[in-house]
């Protein structure tokens, strides 16, 4: 199979995939016990309130109707081309807001944390990673692994709160929330990420200041996360390093470190690479709590904020929101991986 | 086989492998931390209310937020209260929760795991594409979408995190069963005529425990981890009882004014719990990995 048709299949099969998701969801949301209306309302309300509520909704249709209106409201492509993003239904806190448009002006922030936190934890999780594998059962690779155990056990908003206590509260080097500083203004909107917005204007301000927010909540998430990079690298390193053509290039009087980098963890790459993808989906969860320690203002912030309000149209849409990103990640992932190693498309 | 037969022979297993973990090097160590750090905390949990030197509930307006003394060596929360007495009995919650949703996972997840590949054709690939497609989901998500329709309380939590696990010991659970029902002694027992419940359940289960061993204990890790995440952003039991969660999250409201003692210790607690059951299951995982050993 050439890489085309493998793209195409790959493609084709994240639609049942996504239905599925998709179905999942509205099962939650609606069948399972508890009535949005009146768990919005807590009690405090008339048995009209909630009823003019649900047919504002459409909560009054039968079930099937529903789904077939939630699942139209999501591929209704007029809708998506007049508003830039698909019908994702009313907010029952903010009723004349579109649920849609709330969520595509909060991803931004959440897409560049998840960036920043990916690149932190895949550089810290691969260079540890490697200097265990190559110090194999001495001081330095029991440490490493001891540090790798213990950030699976460290709840990530507790390491976000110390964080916020020595570098915001003691030190005073860090902004503790928001994504800049409110006395810069932020950066007009192309890409929606403030970093990249900032340096494509030539804003340098705009930039440090973005960049200065964005370094302990992506620290935060990317050191949580390095965990599983690091016993990933060490183990993949580990099987690598005993093949006969490192031993080969070691013979061959090559320099330690090409050996190490250019030959070893290139051939040990891949597994790693499968790692982030499936690591993205642990990311986005440990992001709605970053985000909720830090203030960041985005989609994790937005579905905590909507919990408090009981408001369940929102926090729907951002549940297939977080699904959809993460089916197109996982999508990206494979086709790279195909890209990389050509067996895969065999 | 009588339940006694039953007990002695587990115990006739348990107790040889404790021994000899001490004899596999650091995994064999990592194991035994782990399970005097879990220990540690049920015995605290069970007689913490009877030894607390305060009551953890009854706050007190002239001693909000004390920095740790002689009285109260670990200080005061926000309502006054004695951090020490709420440390010593706030595991409660968190260890109910996650054996709770452990043993929902085990009930759901293994019988169904071992079921769906046993039988296999249309049954297991119709499973496998639901259980992907929940695997593929951020956990946390899920839990937080469920526990928000459920509302609050100790069952609902467990609940909504079990649905996030069940997948990995469907997905353990079943990739060890395609391999073992190809064994030559599941061929022999079906020779014999052995009804299938009895082919899945003594001749295929045994051989599946140490796998499915290695994903409780790492559930166990990650069910107090999401609790707190979920007690974190508000979908905590809602009423005070002491709980590490509870007092880690209102004790972030005053970080900025430096109180680092509401949140350290209870912060401190909720790792170590998640540290000892991650030791096991990681400790495990690694004896039981024949690759990774050389």
């Amino acid at each position: 199979m050439g890489l085309r048709s493998y793209i195409i299949t790959r493609i084709l099969l994240t639609i049942p995939t996504l239905l599925l998701l998709l179905s999942m969801v509205f099962l939650v949301m609606r069948v399972l016990p508890g009535d949005p209306v009146a768990l919005h309302f807590e009690k405090r309300a008339t048995p009209e309130q909630m009823e003019s509520m649900r047919r504002a909704l459409g909560l009054d249709k039968p079930l099937w109707a529903q789904y077939l209106e939630y699942l139209g409201g999501l591929v209704d492509i007029g809708y998506i081309l007049d508003h830039g993003y698909p019908n994702l239904g009313r907010s029952m806190y903010q009723t004349s807001e579109e649920v849609g448009g709330q969520i595509f002006s909060a991803f931004p922030a959440t897409l560049e944390l998840a960036i920043y936190s990916m690149i932190i934890a895949s550089v810290i999780g691969v260079l540890l990673g490697v200097a265990s594998s190559k110090s194999y059962n001495s001081i330095s690779d029991h440490l490493i692994r001891g540090f790798g155990t213990v950030t699976y056990a460290v709840p990530i908003f507790f390491l976000g709160i110390v964080f916020q206590l020595i570098f915001g509260v003691y030190l005073r080097w860090l902004p503790t929330s928001l994504r800049i500083n409110p006395a810069v203004d932020p950066p007009a909107t192309i890409t929606g990420l403030y970093t990249i917005d900032s340096l494509l204007q030539g804003n340098l301000l705009g930039f440090f200041e973005s960049l200065k927010a964005l370094l302990l909540p992506s620290l935060t998430l990317g050191i949580i996360l390095s965990g599983m990079f690091i016993r990933m690298t060490r183990t993949n390193m580990l099987e690598t390093l005993r093949l006969d053509f490192v031993t080969a290039a070691k013979a061959r009087g090559l320099k330690e470190s090409t050996v190490t980098y250019g030959y070893a963890l290139r051939n040990a790459f891949l597994p790693i690479l499968t790692m982030m993808g499936l690591q993205f989906a642990i990311l986005l969860g440990g992001a709605i709590l970053t985000e909720k320690t830090f203030s960041w203002p985005g989609l994790g912030t937005y579905i905590v904020d909507r919990i408090d309000f009981r408001d369940y149209t929102a926090i729907q849409g951002a549940v297939v929101m977080f699904g959809l990103f993460v089916t197109l990640v996982s999508l990206v992932v494979d086709i790279l991986y195909a890209y990389l190693d050509p067996r895969i498309r065999l | 086989m009588t339940k006694a037969k039953i007990k002695r022979s587990i115990l006739a297993r348990v107790i040889p492998g404790l021994t000899s973990l001490v004899k596999k090097g650091p995994s064999g160590w990592m194991v035994i931390l782990g399970m005097i750090i879990v220990t540690a905390m049920v015995v605290m949990t069970v007689i913490g209310p009877s030894v607390a030197p305060h009551d953890p509930i009854r706050s007190d307006s002239r001693l909000i937020r004390k920095p740790p003394s002689l009285q109260f060596p670990m200080g005061t929360t926000h309502l006054g209260q004695d951090m020490l007495s709420r440390i010593l009995c706030g595991g409660s919650i968190m260890l109910q929760v996650s054996t709770f949703s452990v043993l929902v996972c085990f009930l759901i997840g293994v019988p169904l795991g071992l079921f769906s590949s046993y039988v296999g054709g249309v049954f297991d690939r119709a499973c496998s594409l639901v259980i992907d497609a929940i695997y593929a989901f951020p956990g946390l998500v899920i839990a937080i979408a469920i526990s928000a329709m459920l509302g609050r309380g100790v069952v609902n939590m467990a609940l909504s995190i079990a649905v996030v696990y069940i997948p990995s010991y469907f997905r353990v659970v079943r990739s060890q069963v395609l391999s073992i029902k190809e064994l030559t002694y599941v061929e022999a027992a079906r020779g014999i005529g052995a009804k299938w419940h009895t082919i899945i359940f003594r001749y295929v289960f045994p051989n599946v425990i140490p796998s499915i061993v290695v994903v409780a204990t790492i559930n166990f890790a990650d069910a107090v981890l999401t609790a707190a995440g979920l007690t974190f952003i508000g979908l905590g039991l809602g009423v005070d009882v002491p709980d590490w969660g509870r007092d880690l999250t209102s004790g972030w409201a005053y970080v900025s004014s430096g109180a680092w003692w509401i949140i350290t210790f209870p912060g401190l607690m909720i790792i170590l719990l998640a540290l000892g059951f991650t030791l096991i299951g990681e400790g495990l995982s690694e004896l039981l990995n024949p690759k990774l050993q050389r």
